[in-house]
C-alpha cells in the first residue's frame, strides 16, 4: 500500500536502472561516508580545541530573597563554551544546566514570540533567544529588565506591566456575532489591515515599557506598550467611529499619550521592530483633531 | 483551596477557547498556567486555519482531505465534527477582531497548503498563531475569565475506584511557581486539560520548552489511555541548527524544495508526482530524510527550500516572518538565498483519548486541542488544521464541561466490547520503578469529593518537599538530555525494532535515575529547578507510550514507518493503540477507527499525491 520508495527498495530496484546511474549513486554514497569520516575527526578536533580555548563569559545578575548569599544582588561569572549561531539564551541555558541549576530566567519558546526572555544585555533590553552573542561585547553581562522589581535573579514582576496592557480595554467590543445562518466575516481593506499590521506584532515583553524613562518616573503612564495596543484597536475599521471615540477618551487622560516624550527608546528596543514613537504621535493627533470642533 | 465550576489547565488556543465557552454557557471558569496566557506555544503556529468558507469548497471535501491525510486512522465523527463547526468559529474568530490578511474585495485570505483539495488555509500574514493567541486572550480579559498565572499543575484530583471508568475528577493541585506555595483548585463541574504537546521529547522539535506533556502524562497516570502516541509529526521544514519552523506556508505560497544536485526531488525523484512540495507532511520529511540518506542532501544534513522566486512583495505580504526567523536563528537572507530546512518534531497526533465534545472517560475530565486525541489526525495531522481543532474542541469542551447539551458522543472513550487487549514485547520492565509507590495508583487520591482535592494537594506538598529536600542525587537536566537524544536518535521519522527497543532500554534507564533525582536549587521562590524536575517525569512517561506504540504497531502508516514492516496493513492495523496505565505499568490495547461518517463511510484507499 506505501506510496513511498524507500532506499532498501531503491537498492532492489538498481540492476533496472542505467549503470551510469547506479555508479554515479553508489560514487555519491562513497563520497558521502568519506565526508562522514572526516567530519567525524573534525568534530572531536573541533571539540578538544573549543574545551581548550573557545569559551565566552557571561556576568549575570544574582539575587534571591530567600537564600543567604543571594539576598545582596551580586554578578556571577560564567565560562560557556562558545558555538557557532549561540545567543544569550544558549548561554544562559547551558550556565544553568551544567554549572548552577539556580540559575533562574523566563524562557520559553526560544524564537522570539512568545516575549518571555527580555532582559537588559549589555545596557540594553534585547531578547535573549534572538540575541547572538558574536555581536556582544565580552564579558556580556546579563541583567533583568530595569524599572521592574527584580523576583529573583532575571526575573521580574510583570504584573504592573499586565495592569496597564488591560487598562486600555484590549479586546475587540463588537457583540454582533456570527452563527451559522449569518456566517460571514466583516469586510476589512487591505490597507487597513496593513495600517495596524505592525502594531498587531506586540508579544508583550516588557522591553519598551523597562526602557521608557517617563513610565520609570511616572508609575500611572500607560506607557508604550499599551497605548500601542489600543492603537491597533483604535486604527480598526471593523469597529466603528463610537468606540474610536470612546478609546480616544482612553488615551487622552493625563497619564495618557501626552506624557510620552518622543525619546524614541521604546522604538530602539523593541524586538519587534514596532515604531511605538510614531505610534504614540499619531495617537496625539487624533487626540487634537478629536477635541478641535468645527460646526 | 481555590473553587470553581469550570477550571481550564493550559491557555494556549484550546484552553482560551474553552475558558470563553464555559464562561459565556455561565460556568464560574478559571484557568490555571504555568505560562502567562500570551506565552503560550499557540503564539508560534505560522501557517493558518483551514475552514471551507468559499464557493467551491465545502465541509466534506474538508473532511475527505482529512481523512485521506490522516491515512484512515482518524475517526470519522471527530473528522467531521471538525469540519464542520471550523467556518463558524473562524468567522467568529474574525468578529473578535483578529487581524486576518485580506483579498481586495475585504474578505479574510485562503491559501493552498499540503494534502488540501481547495486552498482553504485562511491565515494572518505567517504569524496565525500569534494573531489567533492574542485575539483569544483579549476576549478572556474582556469575559472576566479568572486567570492564576504561573501556577504549574502538577497532579490532578481523581478519585481511586479500581476501574478508571468509574473514577471522577474533582480538581488538580497547583504550584505557585512565584512563591512555592502549593493548592488545590476544586472543579465542581469538570476540569479541561489543554496543555498542549509534548514536543520536549525530542531534542530537535519546534515546540517550546515549555511543551513537556504535562496534561497527559497527568492524565495518564490518573487513569485516562493515552491514544496513538506512536504518530508523530515531523514537519519537514525546520531550520537545522535550532528547530525553529518555517512554515508550511512558504510551500503553498509556491516555495520549492531542492536537494544538493539542484534537482527538484518531489517531483525528479517521484516521491509526489501530481503534489511535489504540497504533498502531506509525513511524505515530504520521509523524501528530504530519503534525500539526504543517499548522498543528495546539502552538507549531508539538509535540503534547501527556494522562495526568492516569489518576489520580494509577496513574500512581505504574505511571509515577511519567515524572512526574520531565516535571518535571526540561521543568518539567511531568504531574498537573496535559499533556506536550509530539515524535518523536526512538531505534533503529536496521539494524546488523552477523548470523544468529539472533549470528555475522556473520567468523569468531569476533559481535554482539547494537541494534549487530546479525539481522532481528528489519525496518522498524520494536514497542515493547517491544528489552529481549527484547538477552537472546535476547545469551544465544546468549554460548553460540554459547563453543562450544555452538544448531543449524544458517537466516539467511544474506554473499554467497550470493541476494545480488544494488545501485546508487545519489551527488552527491559516498563513503567513505574517502585510500584509500592502510593500514587502509582491515581496519583494519590482519596474515594471522597472534596477530600480528594485535598488528599492530592497533600502528597504533592509530600512531593515537592521530598525533592527539595534531597540534597545529593541526579539532576533532572542530565536525564532529560539523554532521554531527548535517545528518543531523536531511535524514534525518528524511520523507525526499527532494534532501536526501538534501544529506546526502551533508555527510557528505563531514565526512569531508574529519576528515582534519585534532586533539586539543587532550595529556593521556594521561583525554582524553575524544581519545575523542570517535575516536568522531566511527564517526559519519561511520554517517552514510553510513544515508543511501547511504535514498537507495537508492525505496519507503515501515516507517521510512522517501520523498516521491517514497509506496508499499510489494513486488515490488522485499522484500529487504534491505546496505552492505560495500569497499577504503576502500562496497559497496551486496542479499539477499531470509526470509518462511518454521516452520510458516507470512508473507504480506505491508497494514498498518493
Amino acid at each position: 500500500m506505501s506510496t513511498q520508495e524507500t532506499s532498501a527498495e531503491t537498492e532492489d530496484a538498481q540492476p533496472e536502472t542505467e549503470p551510469a546511474g547506479s555508479s554515479h549513486q553508489d560514487r555519491r554514497m562513497q563520497e558521502k561516508r568519506e565526508r562522514q569520516a572526516e567530519r567525524d575527526r573534525q568534530t572531536e578536533a573541533d571539540a578538544e580545541a573549543e574545551a581548550a580555548e573557545n569559551t565566552v563569559q557571561i556576568k549575570v545578575f544574582r539575587y534571591d530573597p530567600e537564600v543567604e548569599g543571594k539576598q545582596e544582588p551580586r554578578f556571577d561569572d560564567f565560562h560557556v563554551p562558545f558555538e557557532k549561531g549561540m545567543t544569550v539564551l544558549d548561554a544562559l541555558i547551558y550556565a544553568r544546566d551544567h554549572f548552577d541549576s539556580s540559575l533562574t530566567f523566563r524562557h520559553s519558546c526560544r524564537q522570539a514570540v512568545c516575549g518571555s526572555d527580555a532582559f537588559f544585555i549589555n545596557g540594553s533590553q534585547r531578547l535573549g533567544c534572538k540575541t547572538q552573542l558574536v555581536e556582544l561585547e565580552e564579558p556580556v553581562r546579563i541583567e533583568p529588565l530595569p524599572h521592574q522589581d527584580v523576583v529573583k535573579d532575571l526575573v521580574v514582576d510583570m504584573q504592573h506591566f499586565y495592569e496597564q496592557m488591560e487598562a486600555v480595554e484590549p479586546y475587540f467590543q463588537e457583540e454582533d456575532l456570527p452563527d451559522a445562518e449569518n456566517l460571514e466575516e466583516q469586510r476589512q481593506d487591505p490597507e487597513n489591515r496593513e495600517k495596524i499590521k505592525m502594531s498587531s506584532r506586540c508579544i508583550w515583553c516588557g522591553a519598551c515599557m523597562s526602557s521608557c524613562n517617563i513610565a520609570a518616573g511616572d508609575n500611572e503612564y500607560l506607557g508604550p506598550a499599551a497605548i500601542n495596543k489600543a492603537y491597533k484597536f483604535a486604527m480598526d475599521d471593523r469597529e466603528g467611529e463610537d468606540l474610536k471615540q470612546h478609546r480616544l477618551n482612553i488615551l487622552e487622560q493625563e497619564h495618557g499619550v501626552w506624557r510620552c516624550q518622543t525619546q524614541f527608546s521604546c522604538t530602539n528596543v523593541c524586538p519587534k521592530d514596532i515604531p511605538l514613537t510614531e505610534h504614540i504621535q499619531e495617537l496625539k493627533r487624533e487626540a487634537v483633531k478629536n477635541n478641535l470642533k468645527f460646526w | 483551596m481555590h473553587e470553581h465550576d469550570v477550571i481550564v489547565v493550559g491557555a494556549g488556543g484550546a484552553g482560551l477557547r474553552a475558558a470563553i465557552a464555559a464562561q459565556k454557557a455561565g460556568a464560574d471558569t478559571a484557568i490555571v498556567t504555568k505560562l502567562h496566557p500570551v506565552r503560550s506555544h499557540t503564539g508560534a503556529a505560522e501557517g493558518g486555519i483551514n475552514a471551507a468558507l468559499r464557493e467551491g469548497d465545502d465541509w466534506e471535501l474538508h473532511a475527505y482531505d482529512t481523512m485521506k491525510g490522516s491515512d484512515y486512522l482518524g475517526d470519522a465523527p471527530a473528522i467531521e465534527t471538525l469540519a464542520q463547526d471550523a467556518p463558524e468559529d473562524v468567522i467568529r474568530l474574525e468578529h473578535w477582531g483578529m487581524p486576518f490578511s485580506r483579498e481586495e474585495d475585504g474578505r479574510v485570505s485562503q491559501r493552498p497548503f499540503g494534502g488540501l483539495s481547495f486552498p482553504r488555509t485562511t491565515y494572518a500574514g505567517a504569524e496565525t498563531g500569534h494573531h489567533l493567541l492574542h485575539t483569544m486572550y483579549e476576549q478572556v480579559v474582556k469575559h472576566g475569565v479568572q486567570v492564576y498565572d504561573e501556577w504549574f499543575v502538577s497532579q490532578l484530583a481523581v478519585t481511586d475506584h479500581d476501574d478508571p471508568e468509574d473514577r471522577r475528577c474533582h480538581g488538580v493541585v497547583g504550584y505557585d511557581v512565584k512563591s512555592g506555595e502549593v493548592a488545590g483548585f476544586k472543579a465542581n463541574k469538570g476540569v479541561i486539560l489543554a496543555t498542549g504537546g509534548p514536543g520536549q521529547v525530542f531534542d530537535h522539535t519546534t515546540n517550546a520548552v515549555s511543551c513537556t506533556g504535562d496534561g497527559q502524562a497527568m492524565a495518564y497516570r490518573a487513569g485516562a489511555p493515552l491514544e496513538d502516541m506512536e504518530f508523530v509529526q515531523f514537519h519537514p521544514t525546520t531550520l537545522p541548527s535550532t528547530g525553529v519552523l518555517i512554515s508550511e506556508g512558504v510551500r503553498g505560497e509556491g516555495g520549492i524544495l531542492y536537494n544538493d544536485e539542484g534537482e527538484r526531488f518531489m517531483f525528479e525523484h517521484g516521491y509526489a508526482n501530481n503534489e511535489g512540495e504540497l504533498a502531506s507532511r509525513d511524505v515530504v520529511a520521509r523524501a528530504e530524510l530519503t534525500e539526504v540518506g543517499e548522498g543528495r542532501g546539502v552538507d549531508d544534513e539538509y535540503v534547501h527550500l527556494d522562495m526568492r522566486h516569489l518576489g520580494e512583495e509577496r513574500i512581505m505580504d504574505r511571509l515577511e516572518n519567515i524572512l526574520h526567523l531565516a535571518e535571526d536563528f540561521e543568518g539567511v537572507d531568504g531574498l537573496v538565498e535559499p533556506m536550509p530546512v530539515k524535518p523536526g518534531q512538531h505534533y503529536e497526533m496521539g494524546g488523552i483519548e477523548t470523544d468529539e465534545n472533549g470528555e475522556t472517560c473520567i468523569d468531569g475530565l476533559y481535554a482539547a486541542g494537541e494534549c487530546a486525541c479525539a481522532s481528528v489526525h489519525g496518522a498524520n495531522r494536514l497542515g493547517g488544521n491544528a489552529l481549527p481543532e484547538l477552537i472546535v474542541f476547545g469551544k465544546r469542551a468549554g460548553k460540554h464541561a459547563a453543562g450544555e447539551d452538544l448531543g449524544e458522543a458517537e466516539i467511544t472513550t474506554g473499554r467497550t466490547d470493541e476494545t480488544e487487549p494488545g501485546e508487545v514485547d519489551s527488552p527491559v520492565s516498563l513503567g513505574a520503578v517502585d510500584t509500592s509507590d502510593e500514587d502509582v495508583a491515581a496519583d494519590g487520591a482519596a474515594i471522597e469529593g472534596e477530600s480528594v482535592v485535598e488528599h492530592a494537594v497533600e502528597s504533592e506538598r509530600e512531593r515537592v518537599n521530598h525533592l527539595l529536600e534531597k540534597d545529593e542525587g541526579v539532576q533532572h537536566a542530565e536525564i532529560r538530555e539523554r532521554l531527548q537524544k535517545a528518543m531523536t536518535e531511535n524514534v525518528n521519522v524511520f523507525r526499527n525494532e532494534e532501536g526501538l527497543k534501544t529506546a526502551l532500554r533508555e527510557i528505563r534507564k531514565a526512569r531508574e535515575d529519576y528515582q534519585d533525582v534532586y533539586v539543587d536549587d532550595p529556593s521556594r521562590t521561583f525554582n524553575t529547578d524544581l519545575q523542570q524536575t517535575i516536568e522531566t517525569r511527564n517526559l519519561i512517561d511520554i517517552a514510553e507510550t510513544i515508543t511501547l506504540g511504535a514498537l507495537a504497531r508492525d505496519e507503515f502508516r501515516g507517521a510512522h514507518w517501520r523498516q521491517e514492516h514497509q506496508e499499510r496493513k489494513d486488515d490488522e492495523w485499522l484500529k487504534h493503540t491505546l496505552i492505560s496505565w495500569d497499577e504503576g505499568s502500562p496497559d497496551l490495547w486496542y479499539k477499531p477507527v470509526v470509518l462511518e461518517g454521516e452520510n458516507k463511510t470512508y473507504e480506505p484507499k491508497e494514498r498518493s499525491y
